[in-house]
């Protein structure tokens, strides 16, 4: 199981470089997204894997971490905030320029 | 507490001015002043114990284990410091009210000036180090803003420039001084540095903290080689010029190097170094003084001369030559603000302060030449001036003094005194003095006793401590000299030093020299500018110019405007470190025995795997990338909720769900396809790198899930006291409103504010006419058959309600059961998002009665009292109290505070994730959607 979610946790990392790495505003906070994904999933597999241990007092013993499940459940709400800041600069950006390439025009790349 | 007072007033009272210049020019100045005064009179109120030789302390602990304290204190140096940055304040804050022109932001300088006031107060106060350090920062920063005050003017910019980076590199060197002496000593404060004398001259490091801690008093106080700064920091407004460099910040490397006097003098590296680099300092700068034609010039050079004086006798250390440059201190405070502030006179009267064109002002400008010929005759060191006394005192010091020859130290100081009486002669000679011109840049005449007053006070100071020296000054330089020396002082000082005293005969010769060298100026001055001489302004640039183009090539290099480059750098220069560290130890397989896969997981993970992989080939689409990341994320729920993470699991999908429909509106204005613009090899070197960065995350996750722990988690803590302490079953919860609370309300203020950020955009984008016209230009596609389907219109109204109950049935248990504030924020949230996808933004908002950003302020607000209302029960801030509550006809119940703390974050969630959509919903009523007026709206109503 370890292998199946640290491949997942590689894939989408992957995955998010790879979008965020693109010419234009939406993919890359697309490839933010994706990444996001990665880190929360990273974060709390700090906490180590367990089935049937939700940190509810009483229920079954032992229980899985709670520290890092607290940690990644307001890193979620964050990058929400986030992602929301980025899109209306992208939106604004767009708006006001007329194309949505984040590159800024001196030095193009290559 | 009243010392920290002290320093924290001018801190405080800085928007002070900016606010009451609304009320006018007068009002920001009394305003200013009023602050300053307050300080003076706490200052003052301190006075008798100072007098008395007690040492007046406060002390504030911060960080005690790293000696990070706010400690202050104030013995006799200390006053005498704070009473010249205050007094001379209160002087400098009533010249530049008149001073300054209309069209100058006065606010703003005011605020600039009591920041500046703070910072100076805040050093000579401090005891820690650390702070003073920082104080002494913040003075190179503040002196920054006043001398750049004039942006407008190139040099202006250049001369502030170059003071911050001089003050503020000899402030960075001082940092290490400080470190060493705090090592040496085992202390920060320098109350027990000072202690410590034979503990830091006996020290290997005592040579290199003397040399960096003299790097950061010779660059503050311009002392060779470092003085070049201060005559291009003249750009600066007079009132600056006046206060800062004459009467403080420039006096702040020799307040430092006669605080530190008792643990760092009576050696000779501290001799060599310091008697040497004022002495020359001395000579220097009054020979290039005779030499200067702008006022402020031959002024700031003045200053670099008598700073060399100063310099020049803490150097010899011995307790009678600190004395004198206590008193001297004192003199040169007084004589030279006057001086600047008559310069700035003379500039505001003639438009020009160069002497080549004045001259005859004598006549014209009688109250101004009466201040200017007692200042500058007391430069002179004329008796029965207060400058007199000083620098007799300084001769006969330098006298018994040897250096290199017993005699050179006497002959170079008195040549120094020859060339200081040169140059103020001149001053008066070639400014006031002499027939009246027809052709000054404008006719000069007396300003109102707004401007003159303040130098008239400082002139009358001259007179009276020239006339009453034991009576006016000789208790003050008693104290300061006695808590620099650490020895008592009684000094003496008098009118007639006798005919036997070598003083009296250098002085004499230095009077007449200098008068005759005033005679001999023309020829002088020819030879002088035949002579050939290093431009420290040239020298300074040949350094700092190519430092600032390696500087720039590294910048650009890593970040030339492109995002792909700088990311693609990050990720390589990462990858290259892990490799580096991974190589340089060896490697066992992880021994954690791992969980075995089941069906479903897998099942899961492919599907997410082929989402994942889906996504970057088809991203050119962007609705359909869109619904891949969807699909993707809310794929994480399950993840969550088979690793034991029910919490996440709601989070998860609320915040998936808000978050898409983010997305969507936002595509609304964007376009709706990616153009293929990147050749293929670029796509592959991209992949590559993604590639890199994902095998690389995934061997860490990997590596790490297969290991167990290096230490024993602290989360045991939380779990054992979740039930008995925070009174919840729910241990993620009881974390995050309990045991971390205080994170929490940062992160609900957090997503607040990127809310109202979200907010503040758009109506800036609103508010642009280029971006309302593309809006209205935008075609708007008939997406749909129906505006509002009914189907959903009916569905979503009906779920309204039940949605909501789910919510507070989510908050309500989150304590012990998976749930609490933020997934019921979101909840909530997702049921009024579906009103406006449904029956469109302006129905809905119409319809609502709450304003988000009220909802998003209640939710802090409650968070925030009820983490306040533990200081009634003397408890900190958030600590959390429960109870079992019986209430007829309910079973027994518990009620928290932590669960008020909670409901602030359910509050900011929603009214966060609310106000976000809003504004992006408003967007798109200016692109020129119609808002339904009735409840159905169909087909008919297009």
């Amino acid at each position: 199981m370890e292998a199946l979610l640290a491949s997942a946790i590689g894939l989408l990392t992957a995955v998010g470089i790879y979008l965020m790495l693109r010419q234009r505003t939406f993919p890359v906070i697309l490839g933010l997204t994706f990444l996001s994904y990665a880190v929360n999933l990273f974060l709390f597999a700090s906490g180590r894997l367990a089935v049937n241990a939700a940190p509810i007092i009483g229920l079954t013993k032992p229980y899985a971490d709670p520290l890092p499940q607290a940690l990644v459940l307001t890193a979620i709400v964050i990058s929400f905030g986030m992602t929301a800041v980025i899109m209306i600069m992208a939106i604004g950006g767009y708006l006001s320029a007329g194309h949505d390439r984040i590159d800024l025009d001196r030095g193009a790349d290559e | 507490m009243s010392l920290a007072l002290i320093v924290a007033l001018p801190f405080l009272g800085a928007v002070l001015p900016g606010l009451a210049i609304r009320a006018g020019r007068t009002a920001a100045a009394a305003a200013t002043g009023a602050v300053t005064l307050l300080a003076f009179l706490l200052l003052l109120s301190h006075a008798p114990a100072v007098l008395r030789g007690e040492v007046v302390q406060t002390r504030i602990d911060w960080l005690p284990a790293l000696g990070l304290n706010a400690t202050f204190f104030l013995d006799g140096l200390a006053f005498l410091f704070a009473g010249l940055i205050l007094g001379i304040g209160l002087l400098v804050i009533l010249y530049a009210r008149f001073y300054l022109a209309k069209s100058d932001p006065m606010g703003q300088f005011y605020s600039y000036l009591l920041l500046f006031q703070g910072a100076m107060a805040g050093i000579v106060l401090s005891d820690n180090i650390l702070l003073l350090l920082i104080f002494w920062e913040l003075t190179s920063l503040s002196s920054f803003l006043l001398i750049g005050y004039w942006k407008h003017l190139p040099e202006a910019r250049q001369g502030a420039r170059m003071a911050l980076a001089v003050t503020g590199g000899g402030g960075l060197a001082m940092i290490a001084g400080m470190l060493i002496l705090g090592n040496i000593t085992g202390s920060y404060d320098l109350t027990v540095i000072l202690q410590n004398k034979q503990a830091i001259q006996a020290s290997p490091w005592y040579l290199p903290a003397l040399i960096l801690i003299l790097l950061g008093a010779f660059t503050k106080s311009a002392q060779f080689p470092f003085h070049f700064w201060l005559p291009h920091a003249m750009a600066a407004p007079t009132p600056v010029s006046a206060y800062l460099h004459s009467a403080t910040m420039v006096k702040a490397g020799l307040f430092l190097m006669a605080r530190l006097w008792p643990v760092l003098a009576g050696t000779p590296e501290w001799f060599w170094i310091v008697s040497t680099a004022g002495l020359v300092s001395l000579v220097m700068a009054a020979a290039i003084a005779f030499f200067k034609d702008d006022l402020k010039a031959l002024l700031a050079y003045s200053t670099v001369s008598q700073l060399g004086l100063i310099t020049m006798l803490l150097g010899f250390g011995t307790k009678a030559a600190a004395t004198v440059a206590i008193f001297h201190i004192i003199n040169h405070a007084v004589f030279k603000a006057a001086l600047f502030m008559t310069a700035g006179i003379v500039d505001h009267a003639a438009h020009t302060r160069d002497l080549r064109r004045l001259g005859g002002l004598r006549n014209l400008m009688p109250v101004t030449f009466g201040i200017a010929l007692l200042a500058s005759l007391s430069i002179a060191g004329i008796p029965p001036l207060n400058g007199f006394y000083s620098k007799e005192m300084m001769l006969a010091e330098a006298a018994e003094t040897v250096w290199i020859t017993p005699w050179a130290m006497g002959v170079l100081a008195t040549l120094g005194a020859l060339f200081s009486v040169a140059y103020s002669v001149r001053f008066l000679a070639h400014g006031f003095l002499g027939p009246v011109r027809e052709d000054y840049p404008h006719q000069p005449h007396d300003p109102g006793p707004g401007l003159w007053s303040a130098p008239a006070f400082l002139a009358v100071l001259i007179v009276v401590i020239g006339l009453f020296p034991m009576a006016t000054a000789a208790w003050l330089v008693n104290v300061a000299a006695g808590a620099t020396t650490g020895q008592p002082v009684a000094v003496g000082i008098y009118l007639w030093p006798g005919l036997k005293s070598a003083a009296l005969w250098m002085s004499l010769a230095a009077v007449g020299g200098g008068l005759m060298s005033l005679g001999a100026y023309p020829r002088l001055r020819a030879r002088w500018d035949a002579a050939p001489r290093p431009d420290a302004k040239r020298l300074f640039d040949g350094i700092v110019e190519p430092a600032a183009a390696l500087a720039r090539s590294v910048t650009e290099g890593l970040h030339n405007g492109s995002f792909g480059r700088a990311l693609t750098l990050a990720v390589l220069a990462i990858a290259g470190a892990a490799l580096w560290a991974f190589s340089g130890a060896e490697h066992l397989a992880g021994t954690r025995a791992g969980l075995t896969a089941t069906p479903a997981p897998i099942a899961l993970w492919a599907v997410m795997l082929l989402a994942a992989l889906a996504t970057p080939v088809l991203h050119r689409r962007r609705l359909t990338a869109l619904i891949l990341t969807g699909v993707v994320g809310l794929l994480i729920a399950p993840l969550f909720m088979l690793f034991s993470a029910p919490d996440l699991a709601l989070t998860q999908v609320s915040v998936e769900v808000v978050t898409i429909l983010l997305m969507l509106l936002a595509l609304h204005f964007l376009p709706k396809e990616t153009p293929a613009e990147t050749p293929l090899p670029r796509r592959l070197r991209d992949a590559g790198v993604a590639g890199i960065a994902g095998l690389g995350i995934g061997a860490l996750a990997y590596a790490m899930m297969t290991r167990a722990p290096a230490f024993a988690p602290i989360s045991q803590y939380h779990l054992a006291q979740s039930k008995p302490g925070a009174g919840g079953t729910n241990a993620v919860n009881t974390i995050i409103v309990d045991f971390r609370g205080y994170d929490t309300f940062g992160e609900i203020i957090v997503l607040g504010i990127a809310a109202l950020v979200i907010f503040a955009l758009s109506e800036t984008l609103l508010r642009s006419p280029s971006v309302v016209a593309r809006l209205a230009s935008t075609p708007r596609k008939r997406e749909s058959g129906d505006r509002h389907p009914m189907m959903l219109v009916v569905s979503t109204r009906l779920l309204l309600p039940m949605a909501m109950m789910v919510g507070v049935y989510i908050y309500l248990r989150g304590h012990n059961l998976p749930g609490g504030g933020f997934v019921a924020g979101l909840v909530f949230a997702i049921a009024y998002l579906m009103q406006y996808m449904a029956s469109g933004y302006a129905w809905t908002h119409a319809r609502q009665r709450f304003d988000h950003h009220v909802l998003i302020g209640w939710g802090v607000l409650i968070a925030a009292l009820s983490g306040v209302g533990a200081w009634f029960l003397g408890l900190p801030f958030l600590t959390s109290g429960y109870a079992y509550v019986t209430l007829w006809p309910l079973e027994e119940f518990e009620l928290t505070t932590a669960a008020i703390f909670d409901l602030g974050v359910f509050l900011s969630v929603l009214g966060a994730v609310l106000l976000t959509l809003a504004s992006l919903s408003r967007l798109a009523l200016r692109q020129g959607e119609r808002a339904n007026t009735r409840a159905y709206d169909s087909e008919g109503d297009r």
